[in-house]
């Protein structure tokens, strides 16, 4: 019985049919979805800790209002991802715990600090950039739910990395001091970007299975490759320079050949030893605890006129 | 025409929208569940907004080059002409609501006047920012009753909120001598009308939430419309003026 | 904790006048009020509704996937319910 629903499943999958919530699945598949989405939640939810760093002190008010728009773009996305996770039965408190207590891991590049207004620039471009690349082929992942917010969130997100583009392209036509700002950002960002599509294929255990799910569409390496295609034409508009003495054209793979990634910090900020991990998830936790009270107040309003309409009613 | 006086209180108007949007703008990533994270940065941006159209409007009276971002990041505290209620720190949740409570109430009765201004830009501006704001009032005034008629918690902090709070609605209604100039101008609101109004609605609103309006003689604090404020303004302008002020002419 | 966490609610958004409200998912609120403010804060930043409807979503009662072909099935055949079931001369216009 269980092998023939299997075998439906994965029939249906493989005739890129969308598996929805209350669909049968196997409780593996289930679990690395709650896993994936909620980590990728969790990643849209911290990740606004960086970047909100610089709303109150943004340069203009133009570029004010467009940093406090996308930093509120990314907790609606946060939001998104949580509510495709709890149609597969986890509730968004218990996914809060897991991020909470260590359990739940999210993206490690939110776990380096933002120095200066350049930073605004080079996470617009690098990270949100990485993050797109990561994310357009994640729409036409296998799960339904997933996949219509993956749609939602790659729409609105278009304009993320556009403003951060031209943040770094406003900073190098401009002072000495600017541009400088402008290659320092790049500097501290650029490897931590390349990292975000995680380990090394023969690293990545879960990617077989993954990609037999269609979960995901394309390995890591494959998407890191692609990216640092792209950024390394991308860098030559900002007249700045991407720090890696080994990136070049090679012309018999059609790609650009790269320096060696420095997995060893990889590994060592996925387990906590980043410059932000531990600020990052007490601030997280401080928000949430805080506000204990103010959604137990609301919830105790609502209930009370609920009973109030019933004896009206009654 | 007194045109400082015009100038004066669209900044007045500019310097309000802007000081409460930063303030409500330090929630974002940090609101008491992710719905309202998204609410608060909501109309933090809708304030913004509503800056750069009273700026740009006082940019242009001014001439001489000002701009709408020389006017918010190369002014000093003694020129900004905002509200003290609006630079206070934003304390609990209960707090930040109960200030944008009042200030909305206030703001929604200034703005429904100010549509019908004899000054086209200030009346086109408000006429925009009036909806704006009418949810905003909506918004905070359902929070407040939320707060107050939700646990015992939530009541004892909004009684504490609204001792914090209080003795700064009253500065929100004293006309500086160029507000008095703008109802002799004939473009500007006259606060005798408004005041009654939002008495009227701060009175609906606490009587649900069940919280007590305070004595009428309790002293008001005032001083923010004539460039005189709290410590608090100055190191919020320490924060967002500092690019602009590290790096003199610089674009961004 | 159970006390702290509000209730789910879908939500449904009318894109413009004359259009279906779509469901375009879900969020977390106290009661239907606030639902109702949270789903335009969330879900309509970018004006993408003129009207929404909120449902909470315990109250929301799905078919069964498992019975999908004795639900969906028996309407295959049944092509005659169909235009393009019916073979009618070309110089018939417009029916």
């Amino acid at each position: 019985m269980e092998k023939d629903f299997e075998k439906i499943f994965q029939d249906k999958i493989d005739q890129e049919i969308k598996i929805e919530p209350r669909d049968w699945m196997p409780e593996k598949y289930r679990q690395t979805l709650i896993r994936q989405i909620s980590q990728h939640a969790h990643s849209e939810i911290v990740g606004m800790l960086p970047e909100g760093n610089w709303i109150t002190r943004a340069p203009n008010l133009r570029r004010k209002a467009i940093l406090l728009a996308k930093v509120q773009d990314e907790a609606g996305h946060g939001l998104y991802l949580y509510s495709a996770a709890e149609t597969l039965g986890i509730s968004r408190d218990e996914m809060y715990e897991q991020l909470h207590s260590g359990k739940a891991k999210y993206s490690s590049i939110f776990n380096y600090p933002t120095l200066t207004w350049a930073d605004i620039g080079a996470i617009g471009w690098l990270v949100d950039g990485a993050a797109i690349m990561n994310q357009v082929p994640l729409c036409r992942t296998s799960f339904g739910p997933y996949a219509r917010a993956m749609v939602r969130i790659c729409k609105e997100e278009s304009f993320h990395q556009r403003q951060g583009f031209e943040i770094l392209l406003t900073l190098s036509k401009g002072t000495e001091a600017q541009k400088r700002m402008a290659q320092d950002a790049i500097d501290r960002w650029w490897w931590p970007s390349i990292m975000m599509f995680g380990p090394t294929d023969d690293e990545s255990p879960n990617t077989l299975q993954s990609m037999q799910w269609k979960i995901k569409r394309f390995t890591n390496d494959e998407l890191r490759q692609k990216f640092i295609d792209v950024c390394a034409e991308q860098i030559k508009v900002l007249g700045l320079v991407i720090p890696d003495k080994d990136l070049k054209w090679n012309e018999s793979t059609g790609h650009y050949d790269f320096g060696k990634i420095n997995w060893d910090e990889f590994w060592q900020v996925v387990q906590g030893n980043g410059p932000c991990n531990k600020q990052r998830l007490e601030t997280r936790k401080k928000a949430w605890e805080e506000g204990a009270w103010v959604r137990e107040a609301a919830n105790a309003y609502a209930e009370k006129r609920k009973q109030r309409q019933t004896v009206t009613a009654a | 025409m007194d045109k400082q006086a015009l100038i004066d209180y669209t900044l007045q108007l500019a310097d309000n929208a802007l000081i409460i949007g930063h303030r409500n703008s330090e929630w974002c990533g940090h609101g008491p569940i992710l719905e309202q994270d998204i609410a608060i940065s909501n109309i933090a941006l809708d304030y913004i907004g509503q800056a750069r159209n009273f700026y740009q409007y006082a940019a242009a009276l001014i001439g001489n080059g000002a701009t709408e971002d020389s006017l918010a990041y190369l002014r000093d505290a003694i020129d900004f002409k905002n509200c003290l209620l609006t630079e206070l720190p934003n304390g609990d949740w209960a707090q930040t609501i109960l200030r944008q409570f009042f200030f909305s109430a206030y703001q929604y009765f200034l703005y429904q006047q100010l549509q019908q201004s004899t000054d086209q830009q200030l009346a086109a501006i408000a006429e925009k920012a009036f909806k704006e704001v009418t949810y905003h009032l909506r918004w905070s005034s359902e929070w407040v009753i939320r707060l107050g008629d939700g646990t015992e918690e939530s009541r004892e902090r909004m009684l504490h909120a609204i001792e914090e709070l209080w003795s700064f609605t009253g500065e929100l209604f004293e006309a500086t001598t160029y507000e008095q100039q703008s109802v002799n101008d004939g473009y500007g609101v006259a606060f005798q009308e408004i005041q009654h109004s939002w008495m009227k609605k701060v009175g609906l609103v606490f009587e649900e939430a069940t919280l007590p309006i305070p004595a009428a003689n309790i002293w008001m604090q005032s001083g923010g419309k004539k460039g005189i404020h709290t410590e608090h303004l100055g190191f919020i302008l320490a924060e967002m003026q500092f690019l602009q002020r590290a790096y003199p002419g610089a674009e961004w | 904790m159970s006390n702290t966490e509000w209730s789910l609610w879908e939500v449904f958004i009318r894109s413009k006048q004359g259009l279906d409200h779509k469901h375009v998912g879900s969020l977390h609120a106290a009661d239907a009020q606030m639902a109702i403010e949270n789903a335009r804060d969330v879900y309509t930043r970018r004006m993408e509704g003129v009207s929404i409807w909120v449902v909470e979503s315990k109250n929301i009662h799905a078919s069964n996937p498992t019975e999908a072909g004795a639900l969906y099935d028996p309407a295959n055949d049944k092509a005659y319910r169909h235009p393009t079931f019916y073979h009618l001369p070309d110089e018939l216009k417009h029916m």
